[in-house]
C-alpha cells in the first residue's frame, strides 16, 4: 500500500501568459509506515502537494496512485480516498464549529456514512489517541487553549481512520511546550497505530529528531529526498532554498574543519553530544 | 485563485479619467444619470451617446470591460422592455399577436428604456473601472461631509468601508481554506436538495464568523494602539485638492448638462423626433 | 533614564459560567515589577498563558492594571488626559500581521498612525518614507499588504509604529505566525530599531534565538517574572528554563550536556559560533 505519484505537474492559470508552475514533474512514492518529513519555504510547492494527495486540487497533467489506483480514473471514489488519506490544515483550529468537542470530532466520521453510535465510538477513540480524556467531551471547543484546539482538530481528521495523515504545519504558532508534545502525540501515533505519516513544516530542527525520511521541495520540484543525515549534507545548497539544516549540523562542519575528528553527520544534540565527546576522548 | 480578486472592476491605465479626482467623477456619474432622465427625444439621446463614448475614449479601458456589467441586469432589461414594448397604448398598432399590441408608443418607450439602463451601467461602469475603491471611499466621504453637521457619521462609515475593502479579499481566502479544510472531513456542499445544501453550510458559516469576530477584536486592538480615535482632530495623508484638469471637466460637464437641459426645453416648444 | 516603571501590577479577569456570573477570577499578571531604561533592549519570554501578553498590553494602556502602577514615560497609564500621549510614546505591534494593517495599500498603513495624531500632510509623508526605509520595504510603498509575505507584513506593522515616532515598542510575539525567513527579517528591522533609531525595545516571544540579542531576559511564568538577567545568564540555567518549558538554542542545550559529560565548557554559551571556538581551545590545551 502506498501513494504514487508519476509527473505530476501543476499550474496556475494554464494557457495563458500568467502560467506559473505550482508543481513540475513530481515523481514520489511514500510507503505504508513511514514518518516523512516535506520540508520547504512559504511559497516552494510543498502545501499544493500534500493537497493532491488527498485529490482536494486536481493535478493539471501526470499521475497519482493510491493503493495501486489511479485517482484521477473515471468515477474513482474521491470521497473514500479522502477518509484513507487524513490531511490536517494549518491552524486546524479555525475549523471548529460545534457545540462540543465530542460532536466536532464526530463531524467526518458522520460524514462517511457511519451511525451516531459508532461515530461516537470512533470520536472517543481518536480523542484517546491525541491524549484527551472524557472530562474534555462535553467542553465546548472555543473555551480549550490553543494546544489543546488543535488535539480536537487532529482528533476530527483521526476519528476517519486514515491510513495515511498528513499535517501542514502542525505546531505554528504554538509555544515550545505545545509544540514538543504535539509533535510527541504524532510520533506515538506512527509507533502504536502504524500510520503512515506526511509532516509538513519549515523547521528543520523539528522534523530531524522525529523522521526517517525527508523531501525538500523547492521552487515546486523536488531538491533534495533522503534520510535526514543524507538531506542535512547539502546544508550548502539548503540555505540557497531559504531553508536552514539543524544548528548542530553547522557546528559539526565547523568542527570538522578545523580539525575535530567528530562525525559531521550528526543531526540532533545526542549524536553530536556522542561524536564530540568520542572525539576527546581518543586524546 | 480568490487572493487575485479586486473589489469593484478597477482598470489599471493611465488616462486623464483615472487622474481625475474621485469626487469628480462621483459628480459626474450623477449629472450622467440625471441627463438619461432628462432626455426626452433622439436627437437628446445622440448626444448622451456622443458623449458617453468620449468619456469611454478618455478612459484607455476596452469596451469589452464596459459591458460587462450588462450581464447582470439582463433579465431585468428583458422584463422592462416587454412590459413597455406590449402594455404601452399608443395611437398606431404596429405587431399583433393574439391579445398583445405593440404600438408605436410603445416601441419608442422599451428603446428609450432600454437605452436608459443600459447607459446607466456602462456609465456608472466607467466610473468603477477608472476609480480605486478606496478613492470612491474617500471621494464619497469628502461629498458628504457637510452631512456631518446633521450628525450623520460620515467619517465611520467611510472608514467602515475602506476597512471592509481590506478584509474582503482575506475572508475569501479563509472561506477557500476552511472549505477545502472541510472538504478533506468528508464534508459535502454540492450536493442535496436546498434544505441539505443549507445545513451543509454551517460547518463553514460558524469558523469564518467566528475569525471574522477575532479579526475585528484583534483589529479594534490595533487601531487604538496607533491614536485612532474617530474623525476628529484627524489629518490626511492623501487629502483631496481639485487640480486645473479638475476645474475643467467640472467645465465639461456644465456645458452638458446645458445642452442636456436646452434640448429639453427646445422640445417642448418645436416637436423633436 | 526610565522609559517604562511597572510597581506591584496585578491584573485579573473573570471568567463566566453558562449563566453569564463569574465563575472565577484569573490573575493573569501577579504583582510585577519591571523598570525598563531609556534605549534598553528588553525580551520577554514566557510559554502561552504565562501572562507575558497581558503584561504587554499593560504597557501602552490597552489594559489598566487592576492593583499597581505603570507609568509609561513617567506618566500613568491611569491617566485618561494623557492616554493618547502614552499609546503615541509606547507603540505596539501584535501577532497575527494581517488583523492590524488598515490601509489597502502599505503607504498608506504606515500613514495611519499620523493621520490620527493630526499630524500635517507634508509631514506624513516624510515619516512614511523614513519609517518604510527604516524596515527596508521602501520598496514596497505602492503594493497591497495581501500579496505580501508574513515577515514583509510585519515590517509594514512595524513601519506603521515607528511613523508615530514613538520613544519605545513593544512587539507581541511579531514572530509567531513567521516562517524562517520571516522571522529573521523581522528580527533584525527590531534590532536596526535600537540600535540605529535608539528606540527602546520590548521583545515578547517564546522563540530563544531571537532574545540572545537583547540587553535583558525576563522569564514570566504564571503571571509572575521567575527569571531576570543579561542573556548569557539566563542560558546558563539550562534546567530552570526547561522547568519552566521553554526552548534553549541548540549550541547553549549542546555546551550544557558536553558540560555534564564532564567536558570543562564554560556556562552561557549563546551560539554556535562560541561553542565551536570553546571546543577547539579546549582540544588544543589538552
Amino acid at each position: 500500500m502506498s501513494i504514487k505519484a508519476e509527473q505530476l505537474n501543476y499550474r496556475y492559470s494554464p494557457g495563458t501568459a500568467y502560467e506559473i508552475y505550482a508543481l513540475k514533474d513530481i515523481n514520489l512514492e511514500i510507503l505504508d509506515g513511514q514518518f516523512l518529513g516535506l520540508i520547504g519555504h512559504t511559497g516552494s510547492g510543498k502545501s499544493t502537494l500534500v493537497q493532491h494527495l488527498n485529490g482536494l486540487i486536481r493535478a493539471t497533467s501526470g499521475h497519482l496512485y493510491f493503493n495501486g489506483e489511479d485517482i484521477y480514473q473515471e468515477g474513482y471514489p474521491m470521497r473514500q480516498l479522502r477518509s484513507q488519506v487524513g490531511l490536517v490544515f494549518q491552524y486546524p483550529e479555525h475549523q471548529l464549529f460545534e457545540v462540543d468537542v465530542i460532536s466536532d470530532v464526530c463531524f467526518g466520521p458522520l460524514n462517511q456514512g457511519l451511525s451516531k453510535e459508532e461515530a461516537r465510538e470512533r470520536a472517543k477513540r481518536a480523542l484517546q489517541m491525541v491524549g484527551l480524556g472524557e472530562e474534555s467531551y462535553s467542553r465546548s471547543p472555543f473555551e480549550l487553549s490553543g494546544g489543546q484546539k488543535r488535539r480536537v482538530a487532529i482528533a476530527g481528521v483521526l476519528a476517519m481512520e486514515p491510513q495515511v495523515l498528513i499535517l501542514d504545519e502542525p505546531t505554528a504558532g504554538l509555544d515550545p511546550r505545545g509544540r514538543d508534545e504535539i509533535l510527541d502525540q504524532i510520533r506515538l501515533l506512527h509507533q502504536e497505530k502504524h500510520i503512515t505519516i506526511v509532516l509538513v513544516s519549515h523547521s528543520m530542527e523539528d522534523v530531524a529528531e522525529y523522521v526517517e525520511r525527508i523531501i525538500v521541495m523547492n521552487q515546486g520540484v523536488i531538491a533534495f529526498d533522503g534520510a535526514p543525515r543524507e538531506v542535512f549534507r547539502h546544508y550548502e545548497a539548503l540555505e540557497q532554498m531559504g531553508l536552514a539544516a539543524p544548528q548542530v549540523t553547522y557546528m559539526m562542519h565547523a568542527l570538522k574543519a578545523r580539525g575535530l575528528e567528530v562525525d559531521e553527520n550528526a543531526t540532533t544534540i545526542q549524536e553530536a553530544r556522542e561524536t564530540i565527546l568520542k572525539a576527546f576522548r581518543k586524546e | 485563485m480568490l487572493k487575485d480578486i479586486t473589489l469593484g472592476q478597477y482598470y489599471p491605465a493611465d488616462s486623464i479619467l483615472h487622474k481625475l479626482d474621485p469626487r469628480v467623477k462621483l459628480v459626474a456619474t450623477l449629472i450622467f444619470i440625471a441627463s438619461l432622465f432628462l432626455v426626452k427625444s433622439w436627437v437628446g439621446y445622440g448626444i448622451v451617446t456622443v458623449f458617453l463614448f468620449f468619456v469611454i475614449r478618455l478612459s484607455k479601458v476596452p469596451f469589452s470591460f464596459m459591458i460587462r456589467g450588462l450581464k447582470a441586469i439582463i433579465i431585468l432589461l428583458l422584463i422592462t422592455v416587454g412590459f413597455n414594448l406590449f402594455l404601452t397604448p399608443g395611437d398606431r398598432v404596429l405587431v399583433q399577436v393574439w391579445k398583445l399590441k405593440i404600438t408605436d408608443q410603445g416601441l419608442r418607450t422599451a428603446l428609450f428604456m432600454a437605452i436608459r439602463l443600459i447607459y446607466l451601467i456602462i456609465g456608472s461602469s466607467v466610473m468603477t473601472l477608472t476609480t480605486t475603491p478606496n478613492d470612491l471611499t474617500d471621494g464619497m466621504e469628502r461629498l458628504l461631509s457637510p452631512l456631518k453637521k446633521l450628525r450623520v457619521p460620515v467619517h465611520e462609515v467611510a472608514m467602515i468601508m475602506s476597512i471592509a475593502l481590506r478584509f474582503i479579499p482575506i475572508l475569501m481566502e479563509e472561506t477557500d481554506k476552511i472549505m477545502k479544510a472541510q472538504i478533506a472531513r468528508g464534508a459535502d456542499f454540492d450536493s442535496g436538495n436546498l434544505v441539505k445544501k443549507a445545513k451543509s453550510l454551517v460547518p463553514l458559516l460558524v469558523p469564518l464568523f467566528i475569525s471574522a469576530f477575532r479579526r475585528a477584536n484583534d483589529l479594534a486592538m490595533a487601531m487604538e494602539a496607533r491614536c485612532y480615535h474617530g474623525g476628529e482632530g484627524r489629518t490626511k495623508m492623501k487629502p483631496l485638492c481639485y487640480k486645473g484638469r479638475d476645474r475643467k471637466a467640472y467645465g465639461v460637464l456644465l456645458l452638458y448638462l446645458a445642452v442636456i437641459i436646452g434640448i429639453r426645453i427646445l422640445g417642448s416648444y418645436v416637436p423633436l423626433i | 533614564m526610565k522609559m517604562i516603571q511597572a510597581e506591584q501590577v496585578i491584573y485579573e479577569y473573570a471568567r463566566y459560567d453558562e449563566e453569564g456570573n463569574v465563575a472565577e477570577m484569573k490573575r493573569a499578571v501577579d504583582g510585577v515589577d519591571l523598570d525598563v531604561q531609556k534605549g534598553d533592549f528588553v525580551a520577554i519570554l514566557g510559554h502561552n498563558g504565562s501572562g507575558k501578553s497581558t503584561l504587554a498590553k499593560h504597557l501602552n494602556a490597552i489594559l489598566l492594571p487592576r492593583e499597581g502602577t505603570v507609568w509609561v514615560d513617567g506618566k500613568d497609564t491611569k491617566d485618561a488626559d494623557k492616554l493618547w500621549e502614552i499609546r503615541q510614546s509606547a507603540g505596539m505591534v501584535f501577532q497575527n500581521p494581517d488583523n492590524q494593517i488598515i490601509g489597502t495599500i502599505v503607504e498608506e498603513d504606515v500613514g495611519f498612525g499620523p493621520e490620527n495624531m493630526g499630524v500635517p500632510t507634508g509631514e506624513i509623508w516624510e515619516r512614511v518614507e523614513e519609517s518604510l526605509r527604516a524596515v527596508n520595504m521602501l520598496k514596497y510603498r505602492h503594493h497591497s499588504p495581501n500579496k505580501l509575505s508574513g515577515g514583509q507584513k510585519q515590517r509594514v506593522a512595524i513601519a506603521g509604529v515607528v511613523a508615530m515616532h514613538p520613544k519605545c515598542i513593544v512587539l507581541d510575539e511579531p514572530t509567531a505566525m513567521l516562517d524562517p525567513n520571516g522571522r529573521k527579517e523581522v528580527i533584525r528591522a527590531v534590532r536596526a530599531l535600537n540600535q540605529v533609531e535608539d528606540i527602546t525595545v520590548i521583545l515578547i516571544t517564546h522563540y530563544m534565538e531571537e532574545v540572545i540579542h537583547a540587553d535583558r531576559v525576563i522569564v514570566m511564568d504564571q503571571g509572575k517574572i521567575v527569571m531576570q538577567g543579561t542573556p548569557r545568564e539566563i542560558f546558563s540555567r539550562v534546567e530552570e528554563l526547561k522547568a519552566y518549558r521553554l526552548d534553549v538554542p541548540q549550541a547553549t542545550l549542546l555546551a550544557y550536556e558536553l558540560q555534564k559529560a564532564g567536558l570543562p565548557l564554560p556556562d552561557g554559551i549563546l551560539s554556535r559560533e562560541e561553542l565551536v571556538e570553546e571546543l577547539c581551545r579546549l582540544k588544543q590545551n589538552s
